[in-house]
């Protein structure tokens, strides 16, 4: 019992290593990139069609691979960045890289949904393109950035099951190795019963920031 | 103060291009409250978008104070905004921020330091009568409110322009009086200078000094809004000034005014509008004399615009033996608009 208590929390921890640094860079990268997707956009405030062409094709490329040939793909890559290709800490790069697309996309989106006439007002008053995107952008997009985060955290763990692949561990692996592979019945519905509380948790989580962040609104 | 010379915009798309604004002049001077009226599509926000860059020119030249709009670098540009105030129809308000922040925007941009931008957004509050709303969101403010806190925001660095897309279009008729009346107060107290546009002509009659009128991407009269209003020259303006005085007509009187018309050929029902000193009152008795008619007045009603006294009278004259045709050349060449009511 407590070597499959130790086997759960372990694979739990890498679980949430994994996915909790993962979503960290796909934000400080992500949000960025959605950024300069919605500002190069037709008819926004630093139009810029070949950056938001090159920048929109990079992202609709990483996006449409699927996760488990990104993680092989990635594999000289992982190397280079981190001097290793296996293991939960490796794991992390490829999750980043499906994520900081996904989380880009939902930025845009977001940024896109700001009223275009309190873009004008600023712009009226004489704000700065940065000064637009610091003080009116982000933070009138907030609440959206903040469901996309809640969404991407999600969607990443569900990617980090199968971080097995390259040796992450993780719930996803435990539950593929002993659950399946040895048919320890129990451990596969241990792991199942974390990951669906953890997803629940997340996205509690994810809209009582929302609902904290648009209060008022 | 303004000056817009040729000034033409012609937006491009794949569908076609659009004539909006088709050699444009304007004279502004300071301190006038200046209207632009005209229907939907005539190209109103485009000329007013265009004062301050937000769409830029295809041809032509502003010239704000002497300083030439069309050729400003960027960062020229920016610092002119900044003395150019803007406020729109649908308040464009930052809904993250409260009514204090909102109002601390532009000097935050400006670059002014926290206890100077306290101190103004504090008087800027005062002066829109917002002070108790000052921790509120926008969302939990009326529409008054909310353009109430668009015009201290546009206040904020002292501009010498105010500029007002149908700044009141979506308000109601009591709220848009208040916020016409706080315009008024503000391009007395503190001179600015205010360009409005919109397609209500109640609203260029409660506080505009000077009026043109747009339509079909031209500027088809302009001037003193007297001069407009007692003898416009265009199809347009006599449309504008009928949805003033003619929208003011009591229900009931107009059924009664349809059903007059269908009696005898030489009845008539007549609009008399007049402006400053020719009042119509003693006018009505003197054609009941001189012409021998029967007078009888259906509707009246005095206003002032700017001080000046002007009115409408609708008035059913009967007459025989053409008597009713010369009463109305009389009052013609009195100079009184006078007009005959078809139907209503
Ligand atoms: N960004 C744009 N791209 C293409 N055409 C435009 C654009 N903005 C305005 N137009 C066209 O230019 C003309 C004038 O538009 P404008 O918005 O200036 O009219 P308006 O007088 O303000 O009308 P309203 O009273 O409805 O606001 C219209 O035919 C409109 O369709
Ligand atoms: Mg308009």
């Amino acid at each position: 019992m407590s070597e499959t208590l130790n086997l759960l929390l372990l694979a739990t921890w890498q679980t949430v290593y994994m996915v909790a640094v993962s979503v960290l860079i796909a934000a400080v990268f992500g949000v960025p990139l959605g950024v300069l997707l919605m500002v190069t956009g037709r008819g926004q405030i630093l139009q810029n069609d070949l950056l938001n062409k090159v920048l929109g094709t990079v992202v609709n490329v990483l996006r449409s691979v699927p996760f488990i040939i990104l993680l092989i793909v990635l594999i000289p890559f992982t190397r280079w960045l981190v001097g290793k290709a296996i293991g939960t800490t490796a794991a992390i790069v490829p999750l980043s890289a499906a994520a900081i697309p996904f989380m880009g996309r939902l930025t845009e989106t977001a940024l896109r949904e700001v009223d275009r006439g309190v873009i004008e007002a600023a712009q009226a008053m004489g704000a700065s393109p940065l000064q637009i995107i610091t003080r009116v952008l982000i933070p009138e997009a907030l609440p959206s950035i903040a469901a996309g985060i809640t969404i991407t955290t999600i969607n990443l763990v569900g990617y980090s099951a199968m971080a097995g692949v390259i040796g992450g561990g993780g719930l996803g692996d435990l539950a593929v190795r002993y659950g399946y592979q040895r048919f320890m019945l129990d451990i596969m519905l241990y792991t199942v019963a974390i990951l669906v509380v953890m997803v629940q948790l997340i996205q509690v989580a994810g809209d009582l920031c929302v609902r904290r962040l648009s209060k008022n609104r | 103060m303004i000056r817009i010379r040729n000034l033409t915009k012609v937006y491009r798309s794949a569908s076609g291009n659009v004539r909006a604004l088709d050699n444009v002049n304007l004279d502004i001077e300071k301190g006038d409250i200046f209207g632009v009226i005209g229907l939907s599509g005539a190209g109103k926000s485009t000329l007013l978008r265009c004062i301050n860059m937000l769409e830029k020119p295809t041809s032509g030249s502003i010239e704000i104070d002497g300083v030439e709009m069309t050729r400003l670098s960027p960062n020229e540009l920016k610092e002119m905004r900044k003395k150019i105030g803007m406020i729109f129809q649908h308040f464009n308000l930052l809904s993250s921020r409260t009514v204090r922040g909102n109002v601390a925007f532009p000097l935050e941009i400006a670059g002014l330091d926290r206890e100077t931008i306290n101190k103004k957004v504090e008087n800027l509050l005062k002066l829109v009568g917002l002070s108790d709303k000052a921790e509120s969101y926008p969302s939990q403010l009326s529409g008054g409110q909310k353009q109430r806190v668009g015009i201290a925001r546009a206040l904020a660095n002292d501009p010498k322009v105010l500029l007002c897309d149908e700044a009141t279009s979506a308000l109601d008729p009591e709220t848009t009086l208040s916020i016409l009346n706080l315009l008024k107060d503000i391009n007395r107290q503190l001179g600015i200078t205010i360009v409005l546009i919109t397609h209500e002509m109640n609203v260029i009659k409660q506080i505009c000094n000077k009026v043109a009128v747009i339509e079909k991407s031209r500027v088809v009269e302009q001037g003193p809004l007297l001069e407009i209003f007692s003898n416009p020259t265009t199809e347009i303006a006599r449309n504008f000034l009928k949805s003033v005085t003619l929208s003011q007509l009591p229900e009931e009187l107009k059924d009664r005014i349809t059903n007059l018309n269908h009696g005898h050929l030489e009845d008539k029902i007549v609009k008399i509008s007049f402006f400053g000193e020719i009042t119509a009152q003693p006018v009505i008795s003197d054609i009941v004399r001189k012409f021998d008619v029967d007078a009888n007045i259906l509707y009246g009603n005095i206003d002032h615009i700017q001080g000046t006294p002007c009115g409408t009278l609708v008035v059913e004259l009967r007459g025989n033996n053409g008597g009713t045709g010369e009463a109305l050349e009389y009052l013609k060449k009195l100079g009184l608009n006078v007009e005959v009511v078809e139907n209503v």
